[in-house]
Order: structure tokens, then sequence, then C-alpha cells
């Protein structure tokens, strides 16, 4: 049952990282919305995430659904406690998702629009770096139920991670339009990709030292014995991606710098996911404790490995159908016939 | 007691939130058929007609689809948010259906649906063809989940309640639950009525407009194939479903019926004001031995009544009575165009009778109506229970979460999605308007590639 515990998790943390590297390009690329050059430059940013921004969504409902599957204990501790941040999350994911339908149909009002893509992406981004951060920081539990109050999810550090996220989206989002852009779009992405890059390396070095510091678990993890030295590739190889990113940003390579921003997502997840191991909800909530029966995981776990891999199968194809650079007039042009 | 009761906030807030989800799912369920339809005639007949609606009704659409997933995304999350109570019990029996739902059916629509609305340039009319097919076959999918877990709730099966959770012991039982296939059968069918009245309706406007002459009658006579095939076989489901009620959940149909008294020769209720304190009906209008023969197809035929049950374990009885009524009333009306419709067509004037389309068009947004009314009686006529006969809705709710946020987060969704609504509504109806776009002489002639546009209905430049 602790194997099926922890390959549970596994697929959790699978799912909640497809999210978090989908998803973040193209919320980043709505947080970036305001500070484009011009509406042409706005044009080809919505364009380039258009086809793909729906499946990429789809992860948070795996995310969620998964938990439901596997933990349906944790699901239960979890929502309840934030539910706040979460409601503002979900309410800011419909602003946001219903822009790619009104906005090209719309005329007069694609400004309302824009501010809606804008503000959407931004409050769903901060809300789930506040999650992050709530989570890691820890949740009152008695027995199986959510026992704190309405606002503890509210701290400076979950302020902090909400933050972090949002400016490492914005790196996510700036490095995609790199890839995906030319001319004078690609100009100002590298551009705000230097700065929001040199943001996202700020949060993280705040957010590991702050980290060990919650609970004294956290830091043993870290620190204890000869933790470190196992523990080691993960600062190491979060330098490396660091470097590859501005060198790959200043030598104008083109898909590098979206890599290495993923490198650098994967690698802080890994660090949150060792900080928290074995725990599904910290302090005090393991993968075993919160774990579904036996039947449910097997059978869910079976689904996992037939569909998932066709997912991925047809997720990439998908990608493949809209590779290239996008144009401000493919895909949803705003105006049509004019 | 607190200024707000957290517990009938939240269930105020997911019965407003669900609603106006399943509209949406609705009609991208049925409509994703048609543009199958419309696709495979294309291709087969190479008629441009056929393309041009399937480009008009794609963006319907997807304008649509979008609705459905932004306001799904909110379900998925608030099961856990307001009924953290009902998660943890039944998570390990319907988490993994919504789980398959989301592999099998989401990731499917939303992998295609980049295609289908984008891909028109970028891969060759077949490839196209298939991503439509099979958004088409994901929104079916979807349904097949979401319908399981929904049925389970109202007739459980093949798990049983060990330590305050289920534990399932047959999955099979569980998916293919006792009211599963009729269920299912009658929602979809549901759609695709729904869709029929709306394909038709929006014709027969254009028809009585007289724009887009032809393409607006190949649409009408389509959806009026639709209405004419699927109104009767609704009726046929919507009874078989039913039956299948009143031998799963008795209590159920003798709301539906306003029958207090379990009886034999008991009368339909045309008309009745149920009035549950006192428990009997007031201003009653009757059919004699009415339900006995729907029911039990003998004018002495036994059915239940409410009484059989204590007060507090009876559904409110006026909501799924009249619900019942509206969602019955509307089937035999789409009947009833259905039959007019073929009746013209056999005389050859399908195209000509005003009436006939002023009927189609007033029925635009009726199959709706009857959906939800469907749901109301289904769904309210579980009550008091989310499990039904398991787990009562005051077990199942968050406790920590605090009448204020509830009411908070209610309010939000009443302003954030009636905001949402008029949008849709308003580039609905803008869409409409605007009409089917032809396909510009320069498109067909001078290049022939361009046919296939960027987006179905916009003429790229050239590249």
């Amino acid at each position: 049952m602790e194997t099926l515990a922890i390959i549970s998790g596994a697929v959790i943390g699978v799912a909640i990282l497809m999210y978090v590297v989908l998803d973040g390009f193209d919320l980043g690329v709505g947080i970036l919305f305001p500070f484009a050059p011009d509406e042409g430059a706005r044009n080809t940013m919505i364009n380039s995430v258009a086809p793909v921004w729906d499946g990429n969504e789809t992860w948070l409902i795996l995310g969620g659904g998964g938990l439901l599957v596997f933990f349906p204990i944790a699901y239960s501790i979890a929502l309840p406690a934030f539910y706040i941040p979460v409601m503002a999350m979900l309410f800011a994911l419909i602003f946001r998702g219903v822009t790619f339908e009104f906005r090209h149909q719309a005329h007069t009002s694609t400004h309302l629009w824009n501010r809606s893509f804008f503000w959407g992406s931004l409050i769903a981004a901060f809300m789930q770096g506040t999650l992050l951060g709530a989570l890691v920081q820890g949740v009152e539990v008695e027995g199986v139920r959510y026992a704190g109050g309405m606002f503890d999810w509210l701290t400076p550090f979950s302020v902090l991670t909400g933050i972090g996220v949002v400016v490492g989206y914005g790196l996510l989002g700036a490095t995609w339009l790199i890839y995906k852009t030319e001319g004078h779009v690609q100009d100002w992405a590298r551009s705000s990709a230097v700065v929001l890059g040199g943001g996202t390396l700020i949060a993280m070095v705040a957010v590991s030292v702050m980290t060990p510091l919650l609970r004294p678990a956290i830091a043993d993890r870290w620190f204890g014995g000869v933790n470190i030295l196992y523990l080691s590739p993960i600062p190491l190889l979060t330098l490396a991606f660091a470097v590859s990113l501005f060198w790959s940003i200043f030598s104008k390579r083109e898909l590098l710098p979206f890599l290495s921003s993923i490198g650098l997502f994967v690698l802080g997840f890994a660090g949150i996911a060792i900080s928290l191991y074995p725990n599904i909800i910290p302090p005090s909530v393991a993968v075993w404790d919160a774990v579904a029966t036996r039947s449910s995981i097997v059978f869910a776990l079976a689904g996992v490995a037939v569909v998932l891999p066709m997912v991925l199968l047809y997720t990439v194809y998908a990608y493949s159908v809209f590779h290239g650079k996008a144009s401000e007039h493919g895909g949803y042009a705003h105006h049509e016939h004019e | 007691m607190p200024p707000f009761d957290a517990e009938i906030l939240a269930r105020l807030q997911f019965a407003f939130t669900v609603s106006f989800h399943i509209l949406f799912p609705t009609l991208t369920i049925g409509l994703a058929g048609f543009l199958v339809f419309f696709e495979a005639k294309y291709l087969r007949t190479h008629n441009e007609t056929w393309l041009v609606l399937y480009r008009f009704w794609v963006k319907i659409f997807a304008l649509t689809f979008g609705m459905g997933v932004v306001s799904g995304l909110v379900l998925s999350y608030q099961f856990g948010t307001n009924w953290s109570e009902w998660s943890r019990v039944t998570g390990p029996a319907l988490g993994p259906l919504i789980g398959f739902e989301v592999l099998t059916a989401f990731f499917l629509e939303a992998g295609f649906l980049g295609i289908m609305l984008f891909g028109w340039q970028k891969v060759g009319p077949r490839l196209h063809f298939l991503a439509t097919c099979l958004v088409a076959t994901g929104t079916a999918i979807s349904a097949f989940w979401i319908l399981a877990a929904n049925s389970w709730m109202q007739t459980p099966a093949g798990a049983s309640l060990v330590n305050g959770q289920y534990v399932v012991d047959d999955w099979l039982a569980v998916i293919f639950n006792p009211s599963f296939p009729w269920r299912l059968l009658h929602m979809t069918t549901a759609s695709y009525l729904t869709t029929a009245l709306v394909v038709s309706g929006i014709s027969a406007f254009y028809l009585l407009t007289g724009s887009h002459r032809d393409v607006a009658r190949q649409a009408f006579s389509a959806g009026m194939w639709g209405v004419l095939m699927l109104a009767p076989l609704q009726i046929f489901l919507g009874d078989q479903h039913g039956l299948n009620t009143l031998e799963h959940q008795p209590i159920k149909v003798a709301a539906m019926e306003g029958n207090w008294e379990t009886r034999g020769g008991v009368p339909f209720h045309i008309f009745a004001m149920p009035d549950q304190k006192e428990q009997r009906n007031r201003l009653e209008i009757s059919i004699p031995y009415g339900s006995s023969l729907i029911l039990r197809h003998d004018p002495a035929g036994i059915v239940p009544g409410l009484k059989d049950v204590a007060v507090e374990d009876q559904p409110p009885v006026g909501i799924v009575f009249w619900s019942f009524r509206v969602m019955v009333g509307l089937g035999f009306l789409f009947l009833a165009l259905g039959l007019w419709g073929g009746w013209a067509r056999w005389r050859g004037t399908l195209y000509d009778v005003i009436w006939l389309k002023r009927f189609a068009v007033s029925l635009t947004p009726a199959g709706f109506v009857a959906t939800l009314a469907g749901w109301f009686v289904t769904e309210v006529g579980r009550q008091p229970y989310t499990v039904y006969g398991a787990m009562r809705t005051e077990d199942s709710f968050s406790p920590s979460v605090t009448g204020a946020s509830v009411a908070t987060t209610l309010v939000l969704f009443l302003i954030v999605y009636g905001g949402l609504f008029g949008a849709y509504l308003y580039y609905l109806t803008k869409l409409v308007r605007r009409g089917p776009d032809p396909l510009a002489t320069r498109e067909t002639e001078e290049k022939p590639e361009a046919i296939r546009g960027a987006r179905p209905g916009l003429v790229v430049p050239a590249e």
C-alpha cells in the first residue's frame, strides 16, 4: 500500500508539474499582455497560445480530479483550507478563458477583453503561487478534517511564493514568445525575459532560504547528515539552467531560453517535493494516510497507464501541427472581414 | 443561528453553477454531431453549402465550448471547497470516474479542438474531419463518465461504506449502475434534440427574413429531420427512465406525480399546488387513473406515495412536480413541431409554411429549458440525499467553511455568470445576425486552397 501511495503521489506530482509548465507559459503570456509593444503584438501573442491553452488547462482539472481519485482525504482537507484562493483562482481563470473566444468577436470592446486577459492571468498565477506557499507552510488538521480558519493561507511566505509564481510564469511566457514570434515582438520578449529571469532567480533564492526556516523537519531534510551531498545536484543544476537561460537569451537562441526556464521550474518543483515528502498535507498528513482504497487506486492507475501515454502522444502532435512562428492574422484574428 | 445558513447557500451555489454549466455542454454535445454531419456531407458531395454551414456553426460551437470549459473547471474544484465531506466519503468511488472523464474526454476534446478551429490550413481535409470526429467523440465520452458518476449518486451500486469511505468491490457495477443506461440515453438525446431545435430555429429565422436562403434551407431541413426523429425517441426514453426511477427511487416518482398515499387508481394531476406542510395537494385538476396507467399500464396499478417516508426524508415536492410538468409539456411541443415539419415536408411545403417557421423560431431556446427542468426533477428529487438513501446533503457540506464565504462567492458567481451570459448572448446574437458567410468567389475560383481558411469564416490573406 505504501508503494501504491508513493506511485499515486508521483502521478499527482507529474500532473501538477505538467500543468505548471504548460499553463504557466500561457498564463505568462497573459501577464505580459499589457506590456506588449502594440495591439498587433497582442494579436500575435494570443494567436500563439489559442490552439493549445485549453489542453494546457486540462492538466489543472487532472490535478484536482487526480487528488480526488488518489487522495480524497487530502482533497477534502486542502480545498476548504484554501477556499478563498481557490475560488479567486477559478474566477480569474473564467475571465481569462472566455477572452480567447470573446476578444476576437469584439470590435469596440477589445480593450475590455485585453484587461480581462491580463487580470485573469495575473490573479490566477498569484493565487496558484499563494496556494503553493500555503501548502508548504502547513495546514492545521484534526482527524480527517481541516481545522483552521478561512484566512490561514495568507502569510508573508505565501505572498512571496505568489509573487514568485507570477514572475516565473512571466518568464515562461516571455521565453515562449521568443520561440514563437519574430521581429520587434521577439526583441521585446527577449528584454522582458532578462528582467523576469532575474526576478525568478531572486524569488527562487528567497523561497529556498525561507522554506527550511518554516519547520525543523524541512531543514533536517536538506542539511541533516549527508543529505546535502545527495541533494546537491538540485542547486547545482538550477545554477546551470540559470546560466544557460541568460546565455541563450543574449546569444539569440530561440528555443533554449524556453527550455531553460522549464528546467528552472522542474527543479524548483523537485525542491518543494523533497521538502514536503512524505507529506501530502504538511506537516501531519503523509501520502499513505490520505491515500484512497486499493480498488480505487488500482483501477485509476490502470487507466492512467493506458490513457496518459496516448494523451501525451496526441498533445505532442497537436503542438506540432502549430509549430513555427505565430502570426498576427492567422488563428484568432480579432477583426474578421475588414 | 448564524446570519447565513452555509449549507443552504452552498446548495444554492452549486445548483446555480451546475445549471449554468450544463447549458453549454448540452449544446456542444449535439452540435459536435451536427458538425460531423455537415463536414461529412461536404467531403462526400463537395457541395459548398455544407462547408458554409460548417463554418458558421463551428463559430457558435467554439463560443459555447469556451463557456463550457470555464464553467466546468469551477465544478471540479467546488466539490472540494463546498462539499468536502461528500468528496472524502464518495471520492474513492466517484473520483476515478471523474478522473477517467478528464483523461479520456477532456484531453481528447482540448487536443483536437485547436486543429478543428485553427487547423484548416495546417492539415488536410481528411485529417481535419478526423479532428471534428474526435472532438465529437470526446463530448460523448465526457457525457458517459459524468452521467455514470451522477447516476451512481442516484442509484449507488458496487461499493460499500467502510470506516466512513466507500470501498468499491465491482467497478462495472459502479459504472453501469441501475439508472445509468437510461440517464445516458435520455441526456444524450436531450442534447441532440436541443441542438436540432437551435439549428431549426435559427435557420427558420433566416428563412423568415429571407436571408442566406440556400444555406438556411439545408440547415432547416437537417434540423427538422432531427426534431422529427428525436422528439418521439425522447418521449419513449423519458418514459423508460421514469419506470427505472419508479423501481429504484419510488419517492422521487411520488414527488413527480404529486402523490401522497401509496394506492391504486392514482390520477395524473395536470395541475396541482403540492402543500408539503399539510401533506396534500391543493387545486387539483386531474385525469382519472392517469398516473397508474402511465406507471403501471393498469388503471388499478399501485403508485408509491410520499407519506411512505418521514417528512424530513421527502424531496421538495413542488419543485419536482412542476419541473416535471415543464419538461413533459415541452417534450410534447417538440413532438408537435416534428410532426408538423414532417407533414409539411411530405406535402412539399416545408420551406413555405410561415407559422411552422415561426413555431420553430419560438422553440429555439426551449430545449435548454426542458433539459434544465429534467435535471431539476432528477437532482431535486434525489434530496435530501447526495447519495440516494445513504448520505444526506447536510452531511456532505464542508464543516469548516463559513456562511459568509459561501454567501460572498455565491454573490460573485451571480454577478460574474450573469455578466458572462450577457456577453455570450451578445456575441452569439452578433454571429447569428451576420449569418453564414458565403465563400468569396476569389476563394473558390482563384485560390481553391484558401477554402480551408485559417479560421472558418475568415478570409485569409494570401501567404
